[in-house]
């Protein structure tokens, strides 16, 4: 295996390449769950925009903006699904990996013993669905790993293991 | 900035005098901290002193409020007093709400002397003490006499450095000196200056269209903004020296104040070496460092310096011989050599001759920039996280980025516009060699040096 020069492949590389842990990923609700809020922000705001043109526009301009809204709403709907199916992660010994996106991949490598602290957040409709966030902080501002749409439970073991490993391999800056 | 940047070493009977006790800082500290403030009250009230003498009322109400400044400032020097006890700096500040603060000098990073202009004329100093994450507001010490606070700042990293607090300053070896001619100039070459020069370019062209002069006027502001920015870079790289001391790189400079600090290598984070596009003909450089630390200069100070520049204009040669002493064995014109795949042009069409990517067991170099090529260095011990993003029109051009996530948020290093397999085998081998050098660099402090035991004593 061989990089553009001088980027050369060390055998040392090679050796540690490759760790069989599987990929896992968000609960199936998450979608629902993302798809659900979208639901409670867009169905209000299209029954106001519906009102307001009703009364203030011209039938063909209500019916244009209505349909407009709704194929926007329908395209989020569907991209929703998509985004968050892409959601994946992977305990590795020493760190933790996480990727997500359809546009835009991305994917993010954090070492557990460079974690600073964990977040667990969960909004309404999250609690709702029984669904919790687990976020990494490192050090650095630009850090990114955050799973969305954890099971609590999978979340708490989550949230204890790497807080385990992180105290376990945390290393000075 | 004329004080020679290894002092000469404290007498032992200067060392002997612990400040055990408390103590308070120079009486004139109030004037100095408030001396922008004094300044303003005194441009208001002077002019109406001299117009309206027969006036004894405004005269009294002027009068009361400089004399309840000069008590303000006076009680907040009573009441602000320091020591240092055990392993501690201790320091108890406000009337009204009792501040009490101490830092375990096991947790510092760095301790600077600064003296900005007006302390200069008092022979006053300044002394902060840098802790990772919080700012310098807390640690400082302002002023002491120029003496005392040599005196404390060395029995402090003695202190912080396991030693007994009597032990003198280690002596260093001069490593660099900026050619002050060359600095001018070369601050008059950078790149704010590159954007003065477009916007009066732009201001003329203008001008010349609408036949008026007020676009002309409009340049104004910018001048004086792109003037103050290069008078505070020069004023504070002036005379700029770098000594290699065991307790880390000492950095002195300075025009008209002048500051004196003390980086400890293990603290190094990344290099920056920057070369901007009109220096390029001179070969000159500019290496700048990062250290896990925030400076609140924009806030909290009066003496306002600027980040300042490890090396803040010397040539390749210079400047590899100062990076080997900060990161030994890397060069960073290797990673030039390896530039992404020729359809990257259509990524980043300007930056793409910039671009490269060059990593060992140790080290990872990321080179970018449009105008100004700049190579960063980022030991891989360093490393928080990686990161890779690939966009939509980078994946039609079969292209990623894997971002090298450093401490803080002001740098940053990316291996951009790289072939999308390569950058897929990139991440997972810049990942086991990060691991591998964290591991290594924690096996390394079991002997440590005293620059070393700094740094093991403070996991953050």
């Amino acid at each position: 295996m061989r990089l553009s020069d001088p980027l050369t492949v060390t055998a040392a590389d090679a050796a540690t390449d490759g760790t069989a842990d599987a990929d896992q990923h968000p609960s199936p609700r998450l979608w629902t769950a993302r798809q659900t809020l979208l639901a409670v922000v867009a169905v209000p705001v299209l029954v106001a925009v519906g009102l307001l043109c009703g009364f203030l526009a011209p039938a063909l301009v209500t019916a244009i903006v209505l349909v407009a809204l709704v194929l926007v709403t329908t395209a989020i709907w569907v991209g929703l699904r998509g985004r968050y199916r892409s959601w994946s992660y992977r305990e590795r010994e020493d760190d933790l990996i996480v990727a997500r996106g359809l546009l835009v991949r991305r994917l993010s490598v954090v070492p557990y013993g460079r974690m600073q602290f964990l977040d667990v957040t969960a909004g309404p409709i999250d609690r709702w669905f029984g669904l919790a966030t687990v976020q990494l902080h490192t050090a650095a501002a630009t850090s990114d790993a955050r799973i969305p749409g954890l099971p609590l439970a999978e979340a708490r073991r989550l949230r204890d293991r790497l807080a385990a490993l992180g105290e376990a391999r945390g290393a000075g800056l | 900035m004329t004080a020679p940047p290894t002092g000469p070493a404290p007498t032992p009977a200067e060392l002997a005098d612990v400040p055990a006790q408390w103590t308070r800082l120079h009486p004139l500290s109030p004037l100095i901290t408030f001396a922008r403030t004094l300044g303003v009250v005194l441009v208001i009230i002077v002019p109406r002193l001299a117009t309206r003498s027969g006036d004894l009322v405004g005269l009294g109400v002027e009068a009361g409020i400089l004399l309840l400044g000069v008590v303000a400032g006076f009680i907040s020097w009573l009441v602000t007093r320091w020591r240092v006890s055990g392993n501690e700096l201790q320091i108890e500040t406000g009337l009204l709400r009792r501040q009490s603060i101490r830092l375990p000098l096991a947790r510092v990073q760095a301790i600077d002397i600064d003296r900005p202009l007006l302390a200069r004329v008092f022979g006053l100093a300044e002394l902060r003490l840098q802790v990772a994450g919080s700012g310098s507001g807390r640690g400082r010490l302002a002023y002491l006499p120029e003496a005392e606070a040599s005196r404390v700042r060395a029995q402090l990293l003695a202190l912080a450095n396991g030693l007994h607090g009597g032990t003198p300053a280690p002596t260093g070896q001069l490593l660099f000196t900026v050619d002050n001619r060359r600095l001018v100039l070369a601050t008059l070459l950078g790149t704010p200056s590159l954007v003065l020069v477009v916007l009066a370019a732009v201001a003329v062209v203008l001008g010349v269209l609408t036949d008026s002069a007020t676009t002309g006027l409009g340049m104004i502001p910018p001048i004086f903004a792109v003037a103050a920015l290069l008078w505070r870079r020069l004023n504070a790289e002036f005379g700029l020296t770098v000594v290699e001391a065991p307790d880390g790189l000492r950095v002195d400079g300075g025009l008209l104040g002048t500051r004196h600090e003390t980086i400890p290598l293990p603290r190094v984070q990344a290099v920056r070496w920057d070369e901007p596009l009109l220096w390029r003909p001179f070969g000159w450089c500019r290496l700048e460092i990062d250290v896990a630390q925030q400076r609140e200069a924009r806030r909290d100070d009066n003496s306002a310096f600027p980040d300042r520049a490890l090396l803040p204009v010397g040539t390749r040669q210079q400047a590899s011989a100062v990076l080997a002493r900060v990161l030994p064995d890397v060069d960073p014109y290797r990673a030039l050599d390896a530039r992404p795949p020729a359809r990257a042009r259509f990524k980043a069409p300007l930056a793409y001759r910039n671009l490269g990517l060059w990593s060992d067991e140790r080290y990872v170099v990321c080179g970018s920039g449009v105008l100004r090529r700049r190579l960063v260095v980022v030991p891989l011990a360093k490393v928080q996280s990686l990161r890779f993003v690939q966009g939509p029109y980078a994946r039609l051009l079969r292209l990623a980025t894997v971002h090298i996530d450093l401490v803080g948020r002001a740098w940053h290093a990316a291996a951009h516009a790289r072939d999308e397999g390569e950058a897929d085998q990139l991440w997972p081998v810049l990942a086991g060699r990060a691991r591998r050098a964290r591991s290594g660099a924690g096996r390394r402090v079991s002997a440590p040096s005293t620059s070393e035991r700094l740094s093991e004593q403070q996991p953050i």
